[in-house]
């Protein structure tokens, strides 16, 4: 599968890592050449440098035949927006957008956007825990 | 009008300012303290501290009543989605969002921007009208530029001097609006003698303006 990762930061890292080690096809962006350098030496895939909100970055990026595009620069303002680019400009299947923000984050979820917001993924286990120890479920 | 702006930066400053004299009610939102602290002088209670990205911030500057909402921030992701949020949560019936890299304007539009501003857009045609040495100067754009409401001066030399305005033919698309001359400003009609040296402000369709153009020089 192709797939397109806007922010080389520690998530994005990480992810590029961890799908490269499969039968994908993975690229990174980010504008800010640096943020390749900490990339881990067995990452396989291409990087490409430039703002993910320009469509020609994307284009290199080979947008066109992508079947992932997730956003997940430190901006969630830069994550939607290129999210939305990917989904109606480029009408990539799946989409993901990390936004920090619930309150923003549920709104574009609402708008058929698929948004990932930390603090609810968080706020929801923490609670799920607690509740299955309450079941007696967890520990003893 | 309610209009709350987003940015209190140049543009977002003097238009608040044009607004207030207009007797609208007008809300602007900053985010840096020391830019807040700059206009708060100026601007008093209708500057609000705060990001405007916050649907928080919005909601106090009471975004939900607001007939308009304009983003004017240096950052065009943050534009786009102050749009995209006033719009889907607090129902603002009009947004309009500044654009600073010009190839973002066809995505604004597509995601639901009702209108767009780019400076860089402006200050480029207006340059390219000068270098062109064109006298045409465009004064209003209408219809996401498709219609301009244009100022010109008619040279000595031009089909239209010396004419009754009933006697000319105009461009497709293109109708007079007012002639001025020396400090006088006339509002055309049939019996109306067109002079050179006089400056023209008319209507006309983006691509009618060479036409126009043409007949003035």
């Amino acid at each position: 599968m192709k797939i397109i990762i806007l922010g080389c930061g520690k998530i994005g890292r990480k992810l590029a890592l961890i799908l490269s080690q499969e039968e994908n096809e993975i690229t990174i962006i980010d504008r800010n050449s640096d943020s390749f350098r900490k990339l881990a030496k067995s990452f396989k895939g291409t990087t490409v440098l430039g703002s993910g909100v320009n469509r020609e970055v994307l284009k290199r990026a080979g947008i066109n035949r992508a079947d992932y595009f997730i956003a997940v620069t430190e901006k969630d303002n830069t994550n939607i927006m290129t999210a939305e680019i990917a989904k109606d400009v480029f009408k990539v299947a799946n989409i993901l957008a990390l936004v920090k923000d619930p309150v923003r984050a549920g709104a574009y979820q609402e708008l058929d956007l698929n948004t990932l917001c930390p603090t609810e993924i968080i706020v929801k286990m923490i609670a799920a825990s607690i509740t299955e120890k309450k079941k007696g479920g967890l520990g003893d | 009008m309610y209009i709350v702006i987003v940015g209190a930066g140049k543009v977002g400053y003097n238009l608040a300012k044009l607004l207030l004299k207009g007797e609208h009610e007008v809300s602007v939102i900053e985010k840096s303290k020391e830019r807040y602290s700059t206009v708060v002088d100026d601007l008093g209670e209708a500057v609000i501290y705060g990001d405007g990205v916050e649907s928080t911030v919005l909601k106090e500057a009471g975004a939900n009543r607001a007939d308009v909402l304009v983003a004017v921030t240096g950052d065009d992701e943050d534009n786009l989605v102050i749009c995209q949020m006033a719009k889907v949560m607090f129902l603002v019936p009009r947004t309009i969002a500044r654009i600073n890299d010009p190839e973002n304007e066809d995505i604004f539009t597509g995601l639901g921007i009702d209108a767009t501003v780019s400076s860089t857009m402006i200050i480029n045609s207006l340059i390219e009208q000068k270098v062109d040495a064109t006298l045409i100067m465009p004064l209003l754009t209408l219809n996401g530029g498709n219609i301009e409401v244009v100022q010109a001066e008619m040279s000595g030399s031009s089909a239209l001097a010396n004419k009754l305005v009933s006697q000319i033919k105009l461009p497709p698309d293109c109708i007079l609006i007012a002639v001025l001359r020396a400090n006088e400003i006339i509002i055309p009609r049939g019996d109306t003698l067109l002079k050179a040296n006089d400056v023209i402000i008319s209507l006309v369709k983006k691509e009618n303006e060479k036409a126009l153009y043409d007949l003035l020089a």
